[in-house]
């Protein structure tokens, strides 16, 4: 969806030296398919999760706790009818069905991971145009945002969890959102800085283009392309902290099935039933990995420049 | 160079500040009330206001800030509420395990990811360099939890080769020390030693096409000699950087390797101070955490003139 909406408006990109052709390179690019492909799986997997054979993701069964995978069992329903259902990933300490909650878990993590790469990417954008154009602000700006990064994310993220009263999604979202920007405001504020002594930029401005105007239609096209790749890259590490955040028992409450949640809810255990880690795991892993790929490709693709320096 | 230091040195505490300010400023900028939820749900209205004093959060914010800073550059990082004892006293008793933990990583990491950076530029488009990049792409993917319940698995519980989890002090005998260090290192390695085999990769075949690599390959050096003296020397500066920029990374993974594997270090202590919200602990963490980050950031720019004599301050 990216790729086609960066499709129909780079023939109007003023930078001159992309390569015809972002979406042929792209799709040459063996990483950036699989890679693709695999986050729409993950995403119609998340999205089809009721239909995949799965239960309630909360339903606890006292009676089916920590069941190996492949445990089979019969429910019998009110009016007397029995059904049949194999626990493929197993059950855990509560008896809920270990299939049920990754499956259902994808939805959270890539929820996180797309809101809070459009957010970072938003505010990052926002504050990096206003950091680049407006001179004078941009020595305060750039003090706090070395601040911020001078904290590692995840001691940031965490101390921002501990703030609210029992985390919700929106606290992990701000949380996670927070370590993110500076980093988009620096590469923002440096694409800012060399596109204004662009002789074109410099024309503009001589026949007197608004500097909102100037913002829009030369600079913020500009940024199009680098944004895209931090952006999946974000998405990435976003999913990565969340379930971090999960795993140490400090997200999203425990009761949503979260990847991290299932693999915290596991920890106990981990010994004689290690499937409650390592499903979700290889789901986890599997996603970040697909992600990663796509935006290592698509860094390729997009950024030729950057691409040669990595 | 004296002077480059001090002016480098001069250039972090601006940096500390803005950091101090604004894990000052997160407690005091929380919609909510920070006095009522370190009370908990159960407290009454005076426990809170009891707290707030103890706090000092009835005072106008400047002179919190100013009361909060000069306590801590005095040494004193306040009493946390938790463990009731002083924060000092409690990073103190933490800070061995974590050190061991991170010393051991650098080095595992240094010495695995250098050699395989460097050997897969010397052997550019083989399948080394494939293997190399594919795990550098992998390190990064792959949780840092997983993989240490991975090894947990195979080494501890299949294999049965070493201690699951635990840690054990220095002082009561090195063997056990490092025994229940390694695998906890390992895993902690993994994204470590992605970042810098990849840097290592890329900076060194920057350097291989060089006239004085030819120049060093004609005059019938080894090739050996010519990786390690011509190669990797002046390919160092890059390197250098990311391993002092890791350390971020580091000390992430560090609060997630200490609770997979019960350390009793500071990360473990900065997940328990966020559960019980001990917001002494955590400021005090926090500080520590991002004074070392930027401090080992100082020293790695100070290094560059040892790693290439042409820089010069």
């Amino acid at each position: 969806m990216t790729i086609d909406a960066l499709q129909t408006e780079s023939p109007g990109v003023a930078s001159g030296s992309r390569p015809a052709g972002v979406w042929a390179t792209s799709v040459r690019n063996r990483g950036v398919v699989a890679g693709a492909l695999f986050v729409l799986f993950i995403a119609a997997i998340g999205v089809l999760a009721p239909l995949l054979g799965t239960l309630d993701p909360a339903e606890i069964n006292p009676a089916f706790r920590n069941k190996k995978p492949g445990m089979e069992r019969t429910m019998r329903a009110d009016d007397g009818t029995e059904t049949r259902m194999v626990h493929r990933f197993g059950t855990d300490t509560l008896g809920r069905d270990v299939y049920s909650r990754t499956l259902y878990g994808a939805r959270v993590s890539l929820l996180i991971g797309v809101t809070v790469a459009v957010i970072s990417v938003f505010v990052g954008l926002v504050v990096g145009l206003i950091a680049g154009y407006v001179r004078w602000l941009d020595g305060f700006i750039m003090r706090i945002m070395d601040g911020l990064m001078a904290i590692p994310a995840i001691l940031l993220a965490m101390g921002v969890v501990s703030l609210t009263r029992g985390a919700g999604l929106l606290a992990v979202i701000i949380a996670i959102v927070i370590p993110e920007i500076p980093r988009v405001v620096r590469l923002v504020r440096s694409i800012v800085l060399s596109i204004r002594e662009e002789p074109y930029v410099e024309a503009a401005i001589t026949v007197g283009t608004p500097t909102v105007l100037l913002l829009i239609r030369h600079v913020l096209p500009n940024t199009v392309a680098p944004l895209i790749v931090q952006g999946t890259f974000i998405c990435a590490s976003a999913i990565l902290i969340e379930a971090i955040l999960s795993f140490l028992g400090i997200g999203i409450p425990s009761e949503t099935p979260t990847w991290g949640n299932i693999m915290a809810e596991g920890r106990s255990l981990f010994r004689v039933y290690p499937h409650n880690i390592f499903y979700p795991g290889v789901f986890l892993a599997l996603t970040i990995l697909a992600i990663n790929m796509l935006g290592d490709g698509l860094r390729d693709a997009l950024d030729p420049r950057f691409a040669k320096r990595l | 160079m004296l002077g480059y230091i001090l002016r480098r040195l001069a250039a972090t505490i601006p940096v500390m500040l803005i950091v101090a300010v604004l894990v000052f400023l997160m407690l005091r900028l929380t919609p909510s009330d920070p006095a009522a939820i370190i009370a908990g749900d159960n407290a009454n209205t005076e426990q809170v206001e009891d707290i707030r004093r103890r706090l000092g959060l009835d005072q106008p914010i400047l002179t919190q800030f100013v009361i909060w800073m000069s306590e801590i550059l005095r040494g004193n990082l306040g009493e946390s509420f938790f463990f009731k004892k002083q924060v000092v006293e409690l990073i103190a008793d933490r800070i061995e395990p974590t050190l061991s933990l991170a010393l051991f990583t650098i080095l595992i990491a240094i010495l695995v990811a250098v050699p395989l950076g460097t050997l897969a530029a010397y052997r550019h488009g083989t399948w080394i360099d494939r293997f190399v990049m594919g795990f550098s792409v992998l390190g990064f993917s792959v949780p840092v939890f997983v993989v240490g319940y991975l090894l947990i698995y195979v080494f501890a519980i299949e294999l049965n080769w070493l201690p699951v989890q635990g840690y054990q002090r220095f002082s009561t005998g090195v063997g056990g020390w490092a025994q229940r260090l390694i695998l906890p290192s390992l895993t902690l390695s993994v994204i470590y030693v992605a970042l810098i085999a990849r840097i290592t990769r890329t900076s060194v075949l920057e350097v291989m096409n060089e006239d004085y690599i030819r120049a060093a390959r004609a005059k019938g050096q080894t090739e050996g000699k010519v990786l390690v003296r011509h190669a990797l020397a002046n390919a160092a500066v890059p390197i250098v950087t990311v391993i002092g920029l890791g350390i971020a990374l580091l000390i992430g993974g560090v609060v997630v390797t200490e609770s997979v594997y019960t350390i009793p270090g500071l990360g473990r202590l900065t997940v328990d101070a966020v559960l019980a919200r001990d917001y002494p602990t955590i400021q005090a963490v926090i500080l520590l955490f991002s004074l070392v980050y930027v401090i080992i950031n100082l020293l790695v720019d100070l290094a560059y003139t040892f790693f290439d004599p042409r820089i010069r301050y």
